[in-house]
Formats: structure tokens, sequence, C-alpha cells
């Protein structure tokens, strides 16, 4: 009832401003503890919870990034080895290959080198066998029309006597005027 | 109230008559100190119900200001121990904030601290808060030596020191707590007051007297704005100090 009294007569008068009401004091102490025991059970733990779970999210990530980083680096490291060496087998290789062809060529040079010699003797050797041949047979054929035409002229000769005559006696003017 | 000539506004219009009851309980101040529990805890409680990894707008919002208290008044000031003092500094940084704020809110507008009665009991419970950490953390009697004598100073510095110490720790702190709270409060609605029931004065009189009353309302609207910046500060002050006081209590040497 002293706090109805006080109210009034502040509302007259108007009091000091820096006297408290204890009433006041007691509302503000009452209503503090009620709103801290309210935020301290309901709020402030979900909050942290929050927190900590965001905090282990975040972290977990981090270090999942990080590994998956590793790995990717490990891989990248075990391709580039990889790539590597297969770049310097395929140069191998195709140094191999080279020699191989110029080697495969020079055979092939030399083979038909060899060939063509071959072909070319053989060639030669038939030509020779065949005039040879033609040689022959033309003194065979010059002997039988030489023969031919000896017995053709030995017969005429038989024939006419005195043609014979004739060719004895030119022949034996030619040989006069030889001398 | 406006008869003859201009009646300023004094303290009388800080107090109220009661709205509900004939009783202290029904009357403005009180009321809104029990609208500002309702609306931080519901608040509070519902941003942070779900508590979830990506949080909700409304969640976005209660943990927003959870961890700027969190951070720049507990951890920054306390150090490694923060977190047990959280919740008090949590509740006294919204308390405040809450409580200052309604004095720029349309139709409630009055800041409830500036009725001293809320500044004090915040600060006795700062003080006893501060003390308990201290003499928990220290014992009694090295506690309060601490204090009287603070070590590593020259003995005849005592003469000066002790006294000035003791007081600070046992008198000007809680005083100086609730004082610079309720006077920035107080100050702050008085000078909208002035404003306000100025302009509504000169709405009374002449023409000109009328257009010049749009100057005081627009002050007043200015003001407001004003009074919004220094009542975040006074809340954010009032818990600053709270844990640099607790800060201090921690620490090995006062």
């Amino acid at each position: 009832m002293s706090n109805n009294l006080w109210v009034l007569a502040a509302s007259e008068a108007g009091p000091s401003p820096v006297i408290p009401q204890p009433a006041e004091i007691i509302v503000g102490l009452v209503a503090f503890s009620i709103l801290f025991f309210l935020l301290r059970t309901k709020a402030v733990p979900k909050f942290e919870e929050a927190y900590r779970e965001r905090t282990n999210a975040i972290q977990g990530g981090l270090e999942r990034a990080e590994k998956a980083q590793l790995e990717a680096e490990s891989t990248l490291r075990t391709y580039q080895a990889q790539l590597a060496d297969a770049r310097g087998e395929s140069a191998k290789m195709r140094e191999e290959a080279r020699t191989e062809g110029a080697a495969i060529i020079e055979e092939m040079r030399a083979t038909a080198q060899e060939e063509a010699a071959r072909i070319t003797a053989s060639a030669r050797a038939s030509i020779e066998a065949e005039r040879q041949q033609a040689v022959n047979s033309l003194l065979n054929e010059v002997g039988t029309i030489a023969t031919s035409l000896a017995s053709k002229i030995v017969g005429e000769a038989l024939e006419d006597q005195a043609r014979q005559s004739r060719v004895v006696e030119r022949f034996l003017a030619d040989l006069e005027e030889s001398k | 109230m406006a008869g003859d000539g201009f009646v300023p506004p004094s303290s009388a219009d800080f107090f109220f008559h009661p709205i509900f009851g004939t009783n202290i309980l029904g009357t403005k101040p009180v009321l809104l100190v029990g609208l500002s529990v309702v609306l931080i805890s519901v608040f509070f409680i519902a941003s942070s119900r779900k508590a979830a990894i990506v949080p909700s707008r409304l969640q976005f919002a209660g943990e927003g200001v959870y961890s700027f208290v969190r951070h720049s008044l507990g951890e920054e000031v306390i150090g490694p121990e923060f977190l047990k003092f959280i919740p008090f500094l949590f509740t006294l940084f919204t308390f405040v904030l809450c409580n200052n704020i309604f004095g720029v809110i349309p139709l409630l507008q009055f800041p409830t601290m500036s009725h001293i009665g809320f500044p004090i009991a915040l600060a006795i419970f700062t003080y006893f808060v501060y003390h308990t950490v201290g003499i928990r953390r220290h014992g009694l009697v090295k506690y309060i030596k601490d204090i009287c004598f603070m070590p590593g100073v020259p003995k005849y510095i005592y003469v000066i020191l002790t006294p000035v110490e003791f007081a600070t720790y046992f008198i000007i702190r809680p005083a100086t707590l609730s004082l610079r709270l309720f006077a920035n409060m107080f100050a702050g609605h008085l000078l909208l007051l002035v404003f306000t029931m100025g302009g509504k004065y000169l709405l009374t009189s002449t023409i000109l007297m009328k257009i010049l009353s749009i100057f005081s309302f627009g002050f007043a609207v200015g003001l407001s704005f004003f009074e919004l910046g220094i009542e975040c500060l006074q809340a954010y002050i009032f818990t600053l100090l709270t844990a640099l006081y607790i800060a201090g209590a921690l620490a090995d040497e006062h």
C-alpha cells in the first residue's frame, strides 16, 4: 500500500528520479531471474548445440576436402609418372622402329639389286645362247646354200659345155690379167 | 496540461498511475518489463528451437544476437572460461536492449531503464556475479587482499590506493553501472518529451507557431533515431562492463 501512495505522490510532485522504488528493484530482480532461467535452459544450450554441430560439420568438411586433395595429388603424381614412362617408351619404340625400318629398306634394296643382277645375267646368257644358235643355224644354212649353189653351178656346167668353157676361159683370163 | 503557458516536462512525466489495479505492479514500466521478458524469451526460444546447421531466417536473427554476445562480449573479453558466463551476459544484454528500445517503439515509447530501480536490480546481479567469481577463484581472503593491496606497488601508495580500490570494487562500480544506464535513458527520454510536448504546445498557438511545430516534431523524430543508437550502445556498455568485471575477478592480479 505504501507503494501505491508513493506512486500517487510522485505523479503530482515530480519526485527525484534517482531514488529507486523498492518494488521496481524487486520486479527487476524477479523479471531478470525468470528471463535468465528461460534463456539458460531453453535458448543457450540450443544455440551452443548448433554451434558445435556447425563447427563439426565445417571441420569434418575441411578434413574431408584436405584428404580428397591429398588423394588427388598423389593420383596426379602417379599419372604423371605413368605418362612420362609411356612417353619414354614410345620414344624408344619409335627409335627402334626407325632403325628397323632402315634395316628393312637396306635389306630390300640389296635383294632388289641382287635380283636385278641375276635377271640381267640370265638375259645376257640367253641372248648369247640364241646368238650362238643363230650363228650355228646360219652356218648350216650358208653351207647348204653354198653346196646347192655349187651343185647348181656344177650342174649347169655339165649341161652347157660351151658356157663352161667360157667361164673357164674368163677365169683363166682373169688369172692371166692379174699376173 | 497546456494551460496558460508551456509546462516543460519534468521527472513527474516518468511516473505513472497504475494502468491495472492500484498497485505499482500495474504501472507502465513494470508491465513493459514483463512484456520484455515475454518477447525476449519467445523470440530466442523460437529461434533456437530447431538449431539447424544451416539456419532458417529466424534462427539466423536469433543467432546473430547470440553470437554477438558470445564473441565480442564473452570470448574476447573474458577469455577461455567465457562459456559459463554466456547465459548471464546474454540475458543481461537482451534484457537491457529490449527495455531500452521500448523507448522508441511507437505506443510503448518508454525506456524502462529510465526508472532507476531496474538498472539497480541488474547491477545487483553483476555485483553478485563478479564478486562470487573472484571469491571462488582466489578465496575470500586473498580476493579482498588483492583488491585492497594491489601487488607490485610501493607501500606508502596504499594510503591512497587502498580506499580508492576498495570503493571502486564495492561501491563505485555498481553505482556507476546503474546510474549510467538510468541517466542515459532518462535524459534521452526527457529530450524526446521536450520536443514532442513542445510541438504539441505550439499547435495550440498561432498559425506561425503551428508551422514551427513541424520542426519540433521533426526534431523529435530525428532524435528518436539518435536515441535508438544510444539505447543499443548503453545495452552494449552495460554488458561489456559486466564482462570486464568478471574478467578482472578471474584474472590472477586485479
